[in-house]
């Protein structure tokens, strides 16, 4: 049982990384279709500038701690969402109605050029950085086995919680929203009643991609160690949870990532840890056999 | 153009490149201006402003030319750009079979140069293995429609097989080869029969899955596949169970130059390893030219351009999917087997998901569908990096970027044209439709 | 509709009985029977969103209808098929119903002769032994698609486009592209042919020419057409048959005599007001035929 909390409460934590990934992918593919596949390339930019971002602020001396993650999470949203402005603006707006797997390509040739841009960059080797929360709340013990929630769980799950609340209020309240909605369900009629269709789906990049950010810095803080690689897998994984949910569903993409970061967190428990990777894919795999729209998905209906 | 629109026009142009720069400087900002290095252990940083400068500098005139050569000097850019494209294209389509003929000659004359040496011999095997893989990949991409990321799953499929099976049961390699395309075609419609129904988009991600689960299972799965270590000493292929290469032969089986009464020479190996793969790569080339002109090649070609018309039509989409799936499949499945007896050993490095990258990047870069498309693509991007060898860390960088470019500028790759399968007219006044 | 008059006769070629189709709460089509004939044209006429297309994703498989019976009475193999039951791509392959679409889909980047061998796809399948036979180039497959290629001629001669036959499909004006699909259909041998708004975007001497077209598939194919249309005056000149539906309701039945005099779809077409005037050109559609 205790075994199990603690399964739990880790695989929450995760969870809420791979949800705040896979909106930037759902919203992406709600918007124009297309699988946004350097997404997860952005999320490991999104990384790279927070734990710069930590660096800086150590080497210009000691700053209050909440400041500096306030500080990191800022610098991180904002240069994040520039790079996923630029990507969308440079490798697939050409692209608009183009043939099908044109976008899908560019993707896939802009994921490739930004991982190794950063390793050019910032080189090959892991970066390890000093835990900067620690602590946390002993919540129960039994038989020497004790369940804890570290600070820096509860600093994810609540901050995941406060960004998920934001933005869905941002999608359902605001005319911004209404306009991403409208250009999901028609572009041209969009176009048509005079919504602005190209800043609209900018703005969609913008706001995947500072989530992704978020996430960024978040396993910067919960890991310690970053790479260049780290954007492949939790891309991966994200996408995964963004399809589980139902693709194009944002609460969907929430509960999907939610999902995903508790299989990950029971199988590596209960089961081999080698394996992890593989259990999220299986899923994925029999999710789209058995149930295609995802758990929250609507079903498309063909139009002939 | 009066000097006054040209002032405006300066002014915006300057303008625009002074955003983009702007732009590519706060992108360098954070990446590229702070260095991170250990110090004993301890992560710090150090600034390099002076990098985010180039950038911006960079960008501001890069942009700048962009624009005023698209104004100026090529008002329609693209367009000409394109046109040159389409009229290399257009010379190499009219003299089609002797161009064909005269690289065929060359590339069986090539070993037998005094060009030929262990090193362009081992150069050439490597680009022939990845045209060949090219090839089978056209089938499924090009041709289908169908986006396959995870394609070097079925090469790992298809050397493995052969490593496990020529090292646990002693079987020859001319078994081997077509049991490593069964296998890997069997992982095709395995995988495939379940993801073909579904959109184009999920197959992606689901082969890119699948590619991941296998090199996983390969590095985790260490009583059967020897996990990262690999299986090292496969055996090489023998001449067709006549003669072996060795100086000496063994198993029972007579030295190579024996058997034909030449010099012993250390090329006749590398020689047969040439051959071996330009036949390989050179069937699944006949292969596909073939059955491009059958119903079911026809089919997946109308499968590409519209699945609901095809349903309309009486054309069972999954099962026709499936059989391009595991058609390419299986040629990637005797790739892997060659792989695996040139190299002698095989570990889960050589198929990572950069491969299947490469691949795929060979087949859309040359032109989805064509096939002297993969050859040129083959040639400079698995080449080119061997010549630049000391820019090897900036070689993916640049790949990537290609793949990007290319997009953008001719989504449909640099040789798209497509020839008609059938026609019913011969005379080329016809045909203007078709040109047009 | 007490009076027999206007009833329909003919040997019966689809049912379709209890058709009902939703899309979540919303009723695209409620309760809809009616029964085309074979060797006749059955017209399937409402106003805008009433829906008639669904009525054709249902026939051919498009969509699963919610409930009820779609049969298929194969005049050649004397067999049933209940069109719902079927998967969509043996809808054409074994009950023998194609159809051609209202926004036109053809193999673009395939020419014109290639898009008519694909509608062949399934004999020629047989024909190259799966592709081993194609494969390894025997007579028996070289002959079959001689056939195939002859049978593509006839019809490519049919609609006027021999002369196009190596074009790139996307390359053929508007029109031809709408015969061409027609062409394209009729290659898979069927039985029923469902054509949905085959004039939209035609000019009038086309149109003529389509008119024609489906006389003739009519008379020598001897098949069941069943047709979508707005365009008044071609439907009641060509159709033996016209069933008209309104938010997915039959409210009229008959010979094309009966349903332009039918209140109801007068009602239908021109709102509730049933003394006012019908306007000149309405009118004139209308009763084009009689005059």
């Amino acid at each position: 049982m205790e075994y199990f909390t603690q399964q739990l409460i880790n695989g929450v934590t995760l969870g809420s990384i791979y949800g705040l990934i896979a909106i930037g992918y759902t919203m992406v593919y709600g918007i124009i279709g297309m699988i946004n596949f350097a997404h997860g390339e952005i999320y490991m930019i999104g990384a790279f500038v927070s734990m710069i971002t930590f660096l800086v602020l150590t080497l210009v001396g000691g700053i209050w701690l909440p400041l500096a993650l306030l500080a990191a999470l800022i610098m991180a949203m904002l240069f994040t969402s520039i790079w996923g402005w630029t990507v969308e603006r440079m490798a697939y707006r050409p692209l608009r109605g183009s043939f099908r797997l044109a976008p899908l390509i560019s993707a896939i040739g802009m994921s490739i050029f930004l991982q190794n841009l950063v390793q050019v960059l910032q080189g090959a080797r892991v970066k390890p950085l000093q835990p900067l929360i620690s602590g946390g709340f002993e919540i129960m013990e039994k038989d020497g086995f004790t369940v804890t929630i570290s600070y820096l769980q509860i600093f994810i799950i609540v901050l995941t919680i406060v960004l998920m609340t934001i933005f869905t209020l941002l999608i359902n309240k605001t005319s911004l929203g209404r306009a991403q909605r409208a250009t999901e369900q028609d572009r041209t009629m969009a176009a048509l009643i005079g919504v602005n269709v190209d800043r609209t789906i900018s703005t969609t990049f913008v706001m995947g991609a500072a989530l992704a950010a978020v996430a960024g810095l978040m396993v910067t803080l919960y890991y310690g160690v970053i790479d260049f690689y780290i954007g492949f897998l939790a891309g991966m994984k994200a996408f995964t949870a963004a399809v589980l949910g139902g693709i194009g569903s944002i609460p969907g993409a929430m509960l999907g990532g939610l999902l995903i970061g508790l299989i990950e967190a029971f199988w590596s428990g209960y089961f081999t840890i080698e394996y992890k990777d593989v259990a999220a894919f299986s899923i994925l795999v029999l999710v789209l056999i058995f149930r295609p729209t995802g758990l929250l998905g609507k079903p498309e209906i063909e139009k002939v | 153009m009066s000097v006054q629109n040209q002032k405006l026009d300066m002014l915006s142009l300057l303008k625009e490149s002074g955003l983009a720069a702007l732009i590519a400087a706060a992108l360098a900002l954070p990446l590229a201006g702070f260095k991170t290095f250990d110090v004993n252990g301890t992560l710090t940083a150090e600034t390099r402003f002076n990098w985010v400068l180039v950038a911006a500098v960079v960008v501001f005139f890069g942009r700048m030319a962009i624009s005023i050569g698209q104004k100026t000097f090529f008002p329609s850019m693209g367009q000409a750009a394109g046109g040159a494209a389409g009229s290399i294209g257009d010379v190499i389509n009219q003299n089609r079979t002797l161009l064909l003929c005269l690289l065929l000659a060359a590339v069986i004359i090539f070993p037998f140069t005094p060009m030929a040496n262990r090193h362009s011999l081992d150069l050439a095997v490597y680009v022939l293995i990845y045209v060949m893989l090219g090839w089978g990949l056209n089938i499924v991409v090009g041709l289908a429609g169908l986006l396959d990321l995870g394609y070097v799953a079925f090469y790992a499929v298809g050397a493995y097989s052969y490593a496990l099976l020529a090292t646990t049961y002693d079987l020859s390699f001319w078994i081997c080869l077509p049991l490593a395309g069964i296998f890997a075609a069997s992982f095709g419609i395995i995988l495939g029969f379940p993801v073909l129904r579904l959109r184009g988009d999920y197959l992606a991600i689901v082969t890119l899955g699948f590619g991941e689960i296998i090199r996983v299972v390969l590095l985790n799965w260490y009583e059967f596949t020897g996990g990262p270590d690999g299986i090292s000493s496969i055996p090489k292929p023998t001449f067709f169970g006549l003669a072996e290469f060795s100086r000496s032969g063994s198993d029972g089986l007579p030295p190579f130059h024996e058997l034909f009464g030449i010099e012993y020479s250390s090329l006749h190996k590398f020689m047969f390893f040439y051959f071996l793969i330009l036949a390989l790569a050179l069937v699944t080339n006949l292969f596909t030219l073939r059955i491009r002109k059958l119903p079911v090649g026809r089919a997946w070609e109308a499968l590409r351009e519209d699945e609901t018309a095809c349903r309309s039509l009486g054309i069972n989409p999954t099962n026709t999917k499936l059989s391009a799936f595991a058609i390419g499949a299986m040629f990637a499945g005797f790739a892997g087997s060659f792989f695996a007896t040139r190299q002698g050993f095989i570990s889960p490095e050589s198929f990572t998901f950069i491969e299947s990258a490469i691949i795929l990047a060979i087949v859309v870069l040359g032109g989805m569908g064509s096939q002297v498309g993969v050859v040129l693509a083959s040639i400079v991007l698995v080449l080119g990096p061997e010549i630049f060898r000391e820019l090897a860390e900036y070689r993916m960088l640049a790949f990537g970027g290609l793949m990007v470019l290319v997009m953008v500028w001719k989504p449909k790759g640099l040789m798209s044209k497509r020839n008609p399968t059938v026609l019913m007219h011969n005379d080329t006044n016809a045909k203007q439709g078709a040109a047009k | 509709m007490s009076d027999q008059s206007h009833e329909v006769s003919g040997v019966p070629l689809l049912e379709v009985e209890h058709l009902t189709m939703r899309f979540g709460g919303l009723v695209a089509i409620g309760d809809l029977s009616f029964t085309a004939m074979r060797e006749q044209i059955t017209a399937l006429i409402g106003p805008n969103g009433a829906g008639k297309t669904t009525v054709f994703n249902c026939l051919t498989g498009f969509y699963k209808p919610t409930e009820g019976r779609l049969t298929l009475h194969h005049p050649v193999k004397q067999e049933q098929y209940y069109l719902e039951q079927m998967d969509g791509f043996r809808i054409p392959q074994v009950a023998g119903v194609a159809r051609t679409f209202q926004n036109i889909r053809l193999f673009g980047n395939m020419t014109v002769l290639e898009n008519l061998l694909v509608a062949q796809h399934n004999k020629l399948m047989v024909e190259s032994g799966f592709s081993v036979f194609g494969l390894l180039g025997l007579k028996k497959y070289r002959k079959a698609e001689a056939e195939a290629i002859e049978l593509a001629k006839y019809w490519l001669d049919r609609v006027g486009l021999y002369d196009k036959a190596d074009w790139n499909s996307s390359n053929l004006p508007y029109g031809d592209q709408r015969r061409l699909e027609i062409a394209r259909a009729m290659c898979t041998r069927p039985q029923a042919l469902c054509l949905d708004e085959p004039a939209a975007g035609l000019n009038p001497k086309e149109t003529l020419e389509m008119n024609e077209l489906f006389h003739f598939i009519k008379e020598e194919e001897k098949i069941g057409l069943l047709l979508i249309e707005h365009d008044m005056s071609m439907v009641m000149e060509v159709s033996d048959h016209v069933v008209v539906i309104d938010y997915g309701r039959k409210i009229s039945d008959g010979t094309p005599d009966h349903v332009k005099n039918d209140p109801a779809v007068i009602r239908a077409y021109l709102g509730e007001e049933e003394d006012e005037e019908l306007p000149p050109e309405v009118a004139q559609d209308f009763e084009g035929e009689n005059a």
